[in-house]
């Protein structure tokens, strides 16, 4: 536009009310023409980042949460040489949708096995499918295969035939994991993720007290993260102070100190904990060298909960340190001064006046930790031990291990929906404009 | 208020020195006592010990050496918290997380004071600054002077008997400070209390104080009433540094009673008042201020020593002209007359003759 200039309408007298420019056009629409350009270069130049962000990070969270949901390892095999996908179990697909939950499994609901697994032998897909139902019974795996690789034998009364094959078969919790896996979408996952399965009659209750393991896991990762982010506040906060108060060039000398973990590997820093803190380990030898602890007692500090909270204490500090720093520099003395001079106590004057203008800094700083660490895996993985692994520990063990990716989706969507509801908290109590990171 | 012996000395610096690094010293040898319900100003450069000095006084710093009394007892080791003396900061420090009633219910809280008396209090100190509708808001919503006015409030709030004040008005615009110069000025001849007030601004100090000292290089130079400060400096940095001043050097030519003749560096005589030379043939350094300076022959004393000048420029500044002549080799000697409807409105280039009462010209240390 030539003229930016709008006045109210001197050559349109039809229209006072709508502002317009100077030759007649509504400004509405003159200020978007004006500003269109500029919005248009400026998208141009965040593209690479947005598009980056939606490959590498929005689809594959929202695909993880689709997984989370959706198995369809029962009812399709897919080629993948020429990637053809072929629907399997199809004929106890029908059964289970023709028979309520809670039906007797009759000879109609056999011979749709039979006959799927015929089909499951023709496609070589027996191991896939149960695989599927591996995940919920152990041992089902080699029940599929055995059952299809005798598919081709088995004649009505296929009840008997099938039971004759393996006598597992009449276990009617598997038929309820069956039932439940003929369809692609399930919430099984995420009961399992919550130590909950669905019994032979369809409702849902407790899995068996001895296979109870993620509930426990995620109250030790929410406790255990707790703990580290109450320690590293306790160990930051005078760290902070001190950084901030001392002249600058003291301070940039500590402050080197602080970051300088951060310029080295994790891996070197976790395994230079395992040094300092295994029984034969630095800590143990001088104990022992010093006289205060006898050879036989060494304390055990790492392969426990000790060492994870030890270690990741150690390498969340900064993280505690920085924002609190940024929040306490622009803090003028002359608040505490004043409080002085007013009548407080430092005490007084610390908890009423200083204390409260760092409370931003100490909601992101705990915020920054806590989040860490409820995801942290390296660190418990290498000095956790057994009763010192965290649940990004077991979401790595079903994504490397035992292969159930379904179960480790619902496990991390249910971290991230504890995190997201932790920021909700947190936004509704202190506000998330308070948030100083740095 | 000048002539406060030690008796009745509410505030007293005795001999205080202070070092920060044990190598130099920011305050030396201070000496001062103040009458209670006093305003006094400290004036100077900066770094010339006069925020040391208060913050000694406030308890925030300690003295290396030397006592200070209030009300006839060393506070030297007694924690700020218990001194009971209201200050105010230069950057207002109201505590950004509480509201106006908050900040100024904090000190009455520390001191345990009942919830009914302390809203009494609260209102009544701000009713004091005008600022009674603003109980509910935070520092950050007020401007600079409505900040201002509420620090003063709250060091007020809880009536203790001497108040610091750290160049209060030193970030304000020109006008608010004086409209809050004359407030501060009413407040505390109002209540009584007794003011120590640190600034750096010659007029505020002028126009606020009962007394002002003037500190330079860790020492006051002067400790006087504002026009004897200005009227009768003790040395030309007290001069030079309070209001504005024509200097001359010259040699002593012979001292007659509180009259001196002054034979300048450029050869012409003139006359002036001893002030710190005692002997022909010392160096001085004269200094006349440029109001007092006269070109109307009819108004001098007979006999009277006058110098030739040029007039250099003429600037017309509403309520006075102020006009730059060359005078014995200084083209920076300035001569201000008042806009009355007989002055003269001198021309660049005239030829003059200057010359003043010998009580206005004072001869200096050199």
């Amino acid at each position: 536009m030539t003229d930016g200039l709008a006045n109210q309408g001197t050559g349109n007298a039809s229209n006072e009310l709508l502002l317009t420019t100077v030759d007649g056009k509504p400004l509405k629409e003159a200020l978007i023409h004006a500003e269109a350009r500029a919005k248009r270069r400026a998208f141009f130049l965040v593209l690479p980042l947005l598009l980056f962000i939606l490959i590498t990070f929005v689809a594959p969270i929202g695909q993880m949460l689709h997984r989370s949901v959706h198995n369809d390892g029962f009812i399709v095999t897919e080629d993948f040489g020429t990637g053809v996908r072929t629907p399997i179990m199809v004929n106890l697909t029908e059964w289970f949708n023709e028979n309520p939950p809670g039906s007797e499994i009759d000879e109609s609901a056999y011979a749709a096995l039979a006959a799927d697994m015929v089909v499951l032998k023709k496609e070589r897909a027996a191991g896939q499918a149960g695989t599927r139902i591996n995940y919920e019974i152990s041992g089902s795996r080699s029940l599929f295969t055995k059952t299809a690789r005798n598919a081709d034998k088995l004649a009505p009364p296929y009840k008997e035939a099938i039971i004759a094959i393996d006598p597992d078969w009449e276990n009617p919790e598997l038929w309820t994991v069956m039932r439940s896996a003929s369809s692609a979408y399930t919430a099984t996952f995420y009961l399992a993720a919550i130590d909950m399965t669905r019994n032979a009659n369809g409702d849902i209750e407790m899995v068996n007290e001895n296979r109870q393991v993620y509930v426990k896991l995620f109250q030790r990762t929410l406790i255990l993260s707790l703990v580290i982010t109450f320690l590293t506040f306790v160990l930051a906060y005078p760290v902070a102070h001190l950084l901030a108060t001392l002249p600058l060039r003291y301070s940039n000398l500590l402050m080197i100190l602080v970051l300088l973990p951060f310029w080295t590997s994790l891996l070197v820093r976790t395994t230079s904990w395992m040094i300092l803190l295994q029984s034969q380990g630095v800590l143990n030898d001088a104990m022992v060298g010093l006289g205060i602890l006898d050879d036989e007692n060494r304390i055990q500090m790492m392969y426990n909960q000790a060492g994870t909270v030890i270690a990741m204490t150690h390498i969340l500090l900064p993280f505690m340190i920085l924002p609190l720093y940024s929040v306490m520099r622009p803090i003028n003395p002359s608040y505490v001064r004043a409080a002085r001079s007013l009548g407080a106590t430092s005490w007084t004057a610390f908890r009423r006046i200083y204390f409260p203008q760092t409370v931003p800094g100490i909601g992101a700083g705990a915020l920054l930790v806590f989040i860490l660490a409820v995801g942290y895996y390296i660190t418990p993985a290498l000095v956790g031990g057994a009763d010192g692994q965290l649940i990004s520990n077991l979401i790595a063990f079903h994504m490397q291990k035992s292969l159930n990716w379904s179960l480790a989706a619902a496990l991390a969507a249910l971290l991230l929906g504890g995190i997201l509801i932790l920021y909700w908290l947190y936004d509704r109590l202190i506000g998330i404009d308070n948030l100083k990171l740095g | 208020m000048a002539g406060s012996s030690a008796n009745d000395a509410f505030v007293a610096f005795e001999r205080v020195q202070k070092s920060y690094d044990g190598e130099t010293l920011v305050v030396k040898d201070l000496n001062l006592t103040m009458p209670k319900g006093e305003f006094l100003t400290m004036l100077g450069p900066s770094g010339s010990g006069k925020t040391t000095c208060l913050m000694m006084l406030a308890g925030f710093e300690t003295a290396t050496h030397g006592e200070i009394l209030l009300d006839g007892k060393p506070i030297n080791n007694i924690p700020p918290h218990k001194r009971g003396i209201g200050m105010v900061f230069q950057n207002y420090a109201l505590f950004p997380h509480m509201t106006v009633a908050e900040n100024l219910s904090f000190p009455l809280e520390v001191r345990k004071i009942g919830k009914s008396e302390r809203e009494e209090k609260v209102r009544r100190a701000l009713d004091m600054v005008q600022m009674g509708k603003f109980d509910g808001r935070r520092p950050a919503q007020l401007s600079g002077g409505q900040q201002q006015r509420i620090a003063l409030a709250r060091a007020l709030v809880f009536e203790p008997e001497l108040v610091l004040m750290d160049e209060p008005l030193g970030a304000l615009d020109k006008q608010l400070r004086e409209t809050l110069q004359f407030e501060i000025t009413r407040l505390a001849h109002n209540l009584g209390i007794t003011t120590v007030y640190v600034t750096h601004d010659q007029t505020e100090a002028l126009t606020m104080s009962d007394r002002v000292a003037v500190f330079d290089d860790g020492r006051i130079q002067q400790l006087a009433p504002p026009d004897v400060l200005y009227e009768q400096p003790q040395n030309s940095f007290v001069a030079q540094f309070i209001g504005e001043n024509n200097t001359m050097d010259g040699v002593v030519q012979e001292i007659k009673g509180d009259t001196c003749i002054v034979k300048l560096d450029g050869g012409e005589v003139i006359d002036a008042k001893p002030v710190n030379v005692s002997k022909p043939g010392e160096r001085t350094r004269v200094s006349i201020r440029p109001e007092r300076v006269e070109f109307n022959k009819d108004r001098l004393k007979p006999g009277a020593h006058t110098l030739k000048a040029e007039v250099m420029e003429f600037i017309y500044m509403g309520d006075i002209f102020r006009t730059r002549l060359r005078v014995a080799g200084n083209d920076e000697f300035i001569v201000k007359t008042r806009n009355a409807p007989d002055q003269v409105r001198l021309r660049p280039g005239q030829q003059i003759d200057i010359g003043w009462l010998p009580q206005d010209c004072r001869a200096l240390d050199a």
